[in-house]
């Protein structure tokens, strides 16, 4: 008896000691990628945003040479608005830079000689002092070199750190460098890269002309435009990114601040799979993921069904009035099935602008119309506050627009060329393609609840307002247009 | 007769102050300043000394390496110059078509300026005395702490290729001195005594001289982002190094 206690005791420790060794040894296997044998030289594929390099695959870990050029230059934040960016490669984001854990990184930063400031580069993937902003720091017309070992996989930020810090980022200099795990991530179909960041300028959101950082605001944090890649409709329209019914899609979301945290999300999808903070931490079936400012998020999802769905951050007043709004156009056959169709896509109303109105009060509206006839400044005023809370959002505060996705109503010839076209637009709404001041325009426009008075003081509001031709919408008017 | 001679006098003086024009010098008053990486107890005195008006020109610099053969490009040694240096010049002697000769000498490094200037008999201008002069504007000896004097030097950081303006088309400073701010950085004699090394984090946490490990609080103050950017230029040189962005003037004590 007391020799089966013995031997029982035995197999239970040796079964202890032998579960103990098999956990050290997958410990060791995770931590130990300093050691990973590099085996060859070759030179990194860099692309600009929203595109990114080719998939690592299950290629053994390299000396990767990655050659980034500093530009100091002129580009545009928003239509007729102009802004000097520092920039990593030539883009805001800077270039993106594709890696595997283990790979030796020997990176070389050029300042280009028309330049006037020195710049560096800390590298949130680095392991070492300053993410090698130290070794990095570098004057016009000069090139620096140092090289790192990429030990931990993940999405990282990479910014340049150079005083004053804040400024050189929120002038444009950041971007993303992945650093894919053994073997690779998952195949998918598509891959694209988009980095949100806040701007900040001496004039107001909109002032045309050249416009200066403005290093108050700044620090405020009071961002006069929050865009992805670099500016306003850099991912709208023509630059929207695309993806096919049934492909797998994967994006690289950064955000280079300087200053906001990015509540991403893409109206009309689910994330199947989101790389929370960019690590490895797996989170499932998400609506919005949190990115912090130098932080990041790998998302993918499959896209089930056409149509346009738009990138927001969903601080939802950046992504109508300073510019945080994308596009993914999807092509492919209609899915009745997961989505009737019936309702429209994509489109997502922030101020929830079908006002409710009540029966009685709509009553007493109508009474109000029939008894007393408006001036016409009464008519502009109240037009001015319906606009405010139904037209604005999309429209703007000067009626310009959504360069690429809502069109203009400032001089607007689509507008002044037949009033009776532009009531039936507010009272039964409009999709498909229209062109204003020559360029065109494919969004939806909903229908509009206002009653007959809202909708005359608003188009009235709207024709005496921004250089239009000053056209006093009647109730009549409405009413013809209504009953046609 | 008289009038002949008068004229003559009249020409011959008309034509000394033209040549004497581009190396015209001005004196500057010394006195005590407080530098913006010091602290109040942190005055700093500069004695009397003249100064250059305009930084040195591409004519000015052409006449010397004429002069001084071991200075052209292709014969200056290695160890002082590098491989910018002068390299927009079409030849060792001729400026290329789209140089002005009253533009400011660029692509210079610390140690041609240096024997430039001691060619002339003077010398480069210390970090303090060429920050004491540049710390004027039009009106006022000290203006850093105005607003537009500040946003004027930011504004220059986001003009593009401002190495191309002449000499003279900024502004005429208190002292009368032309284009401290505004066309070109400058070398000055010890422009890497104060050490920003790169990873500017760092600096401000540790190297309290500098800006009293103040600038993470006091960021807003555009006075001290201004010249972030002058000590950072200067913090990222080598004295061989030349850049497109980088001139030169020479100033020398008041006897």
């Amino acid at each position: 008896m007391k020799l089966f206690k013995m031997a029982s005791l035995l197999i239970i420790t040796s079964l202890i000691i032998v579960s103990c060794k098999s956990e050290d040894k997958k410990e060791m296997a995770s931590i130990n990628t300093a050691d990973i044998y590099i085996q060859g030289t070759m030179d990194a594929e860099l692309t600009s945003p929203p595109y990114v390099p080719a998939p690592v695959g299950n290629r053994t870990a390299k000396k990767l040479l990655v050659n980034m050029e500093i530009l100091e230059k002129e580009g545009t934040m928003s239509d007729g608005v102009q802004y000097v960016y520092w920039t990593f490669g030539g883009s805001v984001p800077g270039s993106f830079i594709r890696t595997r854990v283990g790979d030796l990184v020997e990176f070389t930063l050029s300042n280009h000689p028309d330049n006037k400031l020195p710049h560096n580069i800390d590298l949130h993937a680095v392991t070492g002092p300053g993410g090698g902003a130290e070794s990095s720091f570098v004057a016009p017309g000069h090139k620096k070199t140092f090289s790192f070992k990429t030990l931990n996989p993940g999405l990282y930020v990479y910014h340049c750190a150079t005083a004053p810090v804040g400024m050189h980022i929120a002038n444009g200099m950041y971007g993303l460098i992945l650093v894919e795990p053994e073997g690779g991530l998952p195949k998918v179909d598509k891959e694209y890269y988009i980095m949100q960041g806040d701007f900040y300028t001496k004039g107001a959101t909109g002032e045309k002309g050249l416009q200066p950082f403005d290093m108050t605001k700044a620090v405020k944090e009071d961002a006069d435009y929050v865009v992805f890649n670099g500016k306003v409709g850099a991912l709208t329209g023509d630059n929207a990114i695309t993806a096919n019914v049934g492909e797998t899609v994967r994006l690289y979301v950064g955000n280079g601040g300087p200053n906001l945290t990015s509540s991403f999300h893409v109206i009309g999808e689910i994330f199947d799979n989101v790389h929370v903070e960019g690590g490895d931490l797996i989170n499932k079936n998400v609506q919005t993921t949190s990115i912090p400012a130098g932080g990041a998020a790998i998302v993918d999802f499959k896209v089930d069904v056409p149509g346009t769905f738009i990138l927001v951050d969903h601080a939802i007043f950046r992504a109508f009035n300073k510019g945080a709004l994308g596009m993914l156009k999807v092509t492919g056959e209609e899915k009745k099935d997961l989505y009737s169709g019936i309702k429209q896509e994509g489109i997502y109303h922030p101020e929830g602008s079908t006002i409710q109105t009540m029966p009685e009060s709509k009553e007493k509206k109508k009474e109000a119309v029939s008894t007393k006839d408006k001036t016409l400044a009464q008519k502009i005023a109240d037009g001015k506050q319906v606009y405010m809370k139904t037209c604005f959002a999309c429209h703007q505060a000067e009626g310009q627009g959504i360069p690429n996705a809502f069109p203009p109503l400032a001089k607007s010839d689509y507008l002044n060329a037949d009033v009776k076209r532009a009531i039936g637009i507010v009272l039964h709404g409009k999709t498909g393609e229209i062109t204003v001041n020559g360029k065109k325009y494919n969004s939806i426009m909903t229908k509009q609840t206002l009653t007959d008075e809202e909708v005359a003081d608003v188009m009235t509001y709207v024709y005496n307002s921004w250089g239009n031709n000053k056209t006093n919408v009647s109730v009549k008017t409405v009413k013809e247009v209504k009953n046609k | 007769m008289k009038t002949i001679l008068r004229l003559t006098i009249c020409v011959l003086f008309l034509n000394s102050i033209i040549t004497n024009c581009q190396s015209k010098m001005v004196p500057i008053k010394g006195g005590e300043y407080i530098p913006l990486y010091g602290r109040d107890s942190m005055k700093v005195s500069i004695d009397n000394f003249l100064m250059d008006v305009y930084p040195v020109t591409n004519k000015e610099y052409l006449a010397f390496v004429k002069k001084q053969p071991k200075w052209q490009r292709s014969k200056a040694i290695k160890l002082f110059v590098d491989a910018s240096y002068l390299r927009d010049w079409k030849t060792d002697t001729i400026l290329n078509h789209n140089q002005k000769s009253n533009s400011p000498i660029t692509n210079i490094s610390w140690f041609a300026a240096k024997s430039y200037c001691e060619n002339q008999g003077k010398r480069l201008p210390t970090v303090d005395e060429w920050e004491y002069v540049a710390m004027a504007n039009k009106k006022m000896p000290d203006a850093r702490k105005l607003k537009e004097y500040n946003a004027f030097i930011l504004s220059w950081y986001e003009k593009p290729k401002t190495f191309n303006q002449t000499i003279g088309s900024t502004f005429k400073n208190y002292w009368r001195v032309y284009d401290l701010h505004g066309l070109v950085w400058e070398w000055t004699s010890d422009f890497n005594s104060v050490l920003i090394t790169g990873e500017s984090r760092k600096d401000v946490d540790t190297d309290s001289n500098l800006f009293c490990g103040s600038a993470a609080v006091n960021a807003t103050d555009l006075m001290n982002y201004a010249a972030f950017m002058r000590y950072a230029i200067r913090g990222s040189l080598k004295a061989k190094y030349t850049m497109k962005n980088l001139g030169f003037r020479c100033v020398k004590d008041d006897k």
